[in-house]
């Protein structure tokens, strides 16, 4: 993973709530035995109708957000599914913050895996960005390490973050790599384990 | 110190000793399926890591494949997933049902009918319902790739500790309603997010009379209400259904075994984060009307009008689910005709539901304008469903009698719904797009969706039990 501490970046709003995963990239598309290539299919039926056409006024496909990194999204979003394919495509995509009232927890914890930063933040700071998107193209710095995201003007919040995923993003650390350093306990642990933890044979 | 939960304990028991900032479990079981691991595999190689415990993975072939013709399968790349993931198992040495495997099934009916499922463990798996196991009282969960390759590698997972919650059932199941309809009910009352971030424990009278099959049905859908996962405390009904399964301790292990299960519940004074009780005794079956599992009606009702809800977002978002479901409010669910029937998924696949439709189904004919579908779960319960003669019932009433797979549920494989049809479905999900593209699922039980499939519409079967009841058995006789 590349390490993250500041992203400077254009937001895109997606004025919806419960965003499920069948919709940030249908089932249909799952298919593949790889971990890349799904941003083809993001939100492949908010973004594209049954002919194939583009659908001009879903925000993803206009003029003015092209090159977007941060979402701006409703509450709930990434419910349904476990499905880490909605991660890929987002982060595929070009998304590397997530800002939303709040998010599915598998969803969340999948992208915490990727690289692909999710940020709670109150419905009234996320209603204020919504608006200040339909002012003017908006930008955003999301500072990592002092947890506070402004536009350097007259947008300046501080948000929650989990210490170790702050920890991991700032250091660009895999979780395997970090668990591996406790494979001394695993190996004691294992060895503890009752019989009837194992499938009998 | 207020005492511990059933999910504390097995929370606990599993947490190996650390100086890590995240809490790391050991991990007693991962299922893996041909959807969610070959990125996970690929992963691992490109990492040059191993799998280091094969003996407590296994792997089943189900939410891609065809539930006909099944040595050929048309879909190149879910040809190429089942290939992948039968070499990745067969690299790895771990134990794998093949599709032409008799022990073959959804992975989440095969875990309990194999014995593998067992109280107290931890199971992973990559599927979102993989709460299903739960029932057991195992701490049951669906994870993402990531995790899958982290499970694969070094058998654990770091997890955040989730709070815990409470739902208390009171009272009897009344007749006619089963399991499905009191989970749908729950999902209606505390909302599609009402459990986000808890483990539900599932206690009362209501559960205590619950079979294995009907307790499983109830796990598998709470993560519907956003809960990480469902848990029962395993009792005597737990214990009989398990015992001579084929990975469960047999003989004198077998009875230590169950003494240790028998630890795995509440104490007297353990305290949760939310208590909710759901009083069931008057509950009529259920049906969804929109796109989520949340949206949900009694039989004798009508269809919302979006003007009810109590604040925009919610009058919006009906608004938006009877626009896709293209259903009008006020309208009575009965009268909603349907295009499909579906029983099957990892919800309502099992002996019991085939049985409790079958009971509908018999002596009664498909509606001339509804296909119907019955995909048990795995092919034990399909030979023991042909063993009774419920493939005739319903072959005979001009169902489509197939293999074991996830079939209609994930609208990934050849069994899927052309767009604007309306599924009565025994999935779980109901979500836009779900069963296929423009698909319009209503979530009801096996025996609500039999009913509607003879019909051509919903129905109650509580007057179904009462009115047509001797006309079907005439009509054998
Ligand atoms: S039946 Fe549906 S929910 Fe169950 S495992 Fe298959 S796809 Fe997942």
């Amino acid at each position: 993973m590349q390490p993250f501490r500041n992203h400077l970046g254009k937001v895109v709003p997606i004025d919806k709530t419960d965003i499920d995963t069948d919709i940030i990239i249908p089932t249909e598309f799952l298919k593949r035995i790889e971990r890349t290539g799904y941003d083809k299919h993001l939100m492949y039926y908010w973004r594209y109708d049954d002919q194939g056409r583009i659908k001009k006024d879903f925000p993803l496909n206009q003029p003015q957000y092209q090159g977007t990194t941060i979402l701006l999204t409703g509450d709930n979003f990434g419910c349904g599914s476990s499905r880490e394919n909605a991660v890929w495509a987002l982060y595929d995509y070009g998304f590397r913050v997530i800002l939303a009232p709040s998010f599915a927890d598998i969803f969340k914890n999948n992208c915490t895996k990727n690289g692909l930063l999710p940020i709670e933040l109150p419905q009234q700071d996320i209603q204020q960005l919504f608006h200040f998107t339909t002012l003017d193209i908006l930008k955003l710095t999301i500072d990592l390490e002092n947890q506070v995201i402004t536009n350097h003007e007259d947008l300046n919040f501080s948000f929650d973050i989990d210490p170790h995923t702050k920890y991991k993003f700032i250091n660009g650390l895999d979780d395997i790599d970090i668990t591996l350093t406790a494979e001394s306990s695993i190996n004691r642990f294992e060895q503890e384990r009752p019989f009837y933890m194992d499938p009998y044979n | 110190m207020s005492g511990k939960t059933l999910f504390d304990k097995v929370w606990e028991r599993h947490l190996i000793d650390s100086n890590l900032d995240q809490p790391l479990l050991f991990i007693d079981l991962h299922l893996i399926h041909e959807v969610t691991s070959p990125q996970a595999f690929s992963l691992l190689k490109e990492q040059g890591r191993n799998v280091r415990r094969p003996d407590l993975t296994f792997a089943t072939a189900d939410h891609n494949v065809p539930t006909k013709n099944r040595d050929d399968i048309k879909d190149i790349l879910a040809k190429k997933q089942v290939e992948f993931l039968v070499n990745s198992c067969h690299e790895h040495g771990i134990t794998v049902y093949d599709l032409d495997h008799p022990d073959n099934g959804i992975v989440h009916i095969i875990g309990p009918e194999l014995g593998l499922t067992t109280p107290g463990k931890t199971i992973v798996c990559g599927d979102s319902h993989t709460s299903t196991h739960g029932a057991f009282g195992s701490l049951a969960f669906g994870i993402g790739s990531s995790e899958i390759t982290h499970v694969l590698a070094t058998q654990t997972l770091p997890q955040n500790k989730p709070k815990t919650m409470n739902i208390h059932l009171i009272g009897s199941k009344p007749k006619g309603v089963s399991a499905k309809d009191i989970i749908l009910k729950i999902i209606g009352e505390i909302g599609t997010n009402g459990g986000t971030g808890h483990i539900v424990e599932f206690t009362g009278q209501t559960i205590k009379e619950m079979s294995m099959d009907e307790r499983m049905t109830i796990c598998n859908m709470i993560l519907e209400a956003g809960a990480r996962s469902g848990m029962i405390a395993p009792d005597e009904v737990t214990f009989n259904y398990l015992k001579d399964k084929r990975f469960v301790p047999k003989g004198e292990d077998w009875d230590r075994a169950v003494d240790e299960w028998k630890q795995l519940h509440k104490d007297e004074d353990a305290t949760y984060d939310q208590v909710v009780k759901i009083d069931i005794s008057n509950l009529e079956p259920q049906v969804t009307w929109g796109t989520n599992p949340g949206q949900v009606i009694s039989i004798s009702e009508n269809i919302p009008s979006p003007t009810s809800f109590n604040n925009d977002i919610t009058r919006s978002t009906a608004k938006q689910a009877l626009n896709y479901m293209n259903l009008n409010a006020l309208t009575p669910i009965k009268d909603v005709s349907i295009d499909k029937a579906f029983i099957g998924s990892c919800t309502n696949s099992r002996l019991e539901d085939l049985e409790l439709a079958a009971e509908i189904v018999k002596g009664h004919k498909v509606n001339e304008n509804v296909t119907a579908l019955v995909v048990p779960g795995s092919y034990h319960i399909k030979r023991k469903a042909e063993e009774k003669g419920l493939d005739q019932i319903f072959i005979n009433a001009g169902f489509e009698w197939r293999d074991p797979g996830c079939s209609m549920c994930p609208g990934m494989n050849s069994d899927m719904a052309k767009p604007g049809e309306r599924i009565a479905s025994t999935s779980n999900r109901n979500f836009e797009g779900r069963q296929g593209k423009g698909a319009r699922t209503h979530l009801v039980s096996p025996e609500m969706a039999a009913a509607a499939a003879i019909k051509g519409h919903f129905t109650d079967i509580r007057e179904w039990h009462y009115n047509e009841w001797g006309e079907a058995d005439a009509t054998i006789s």
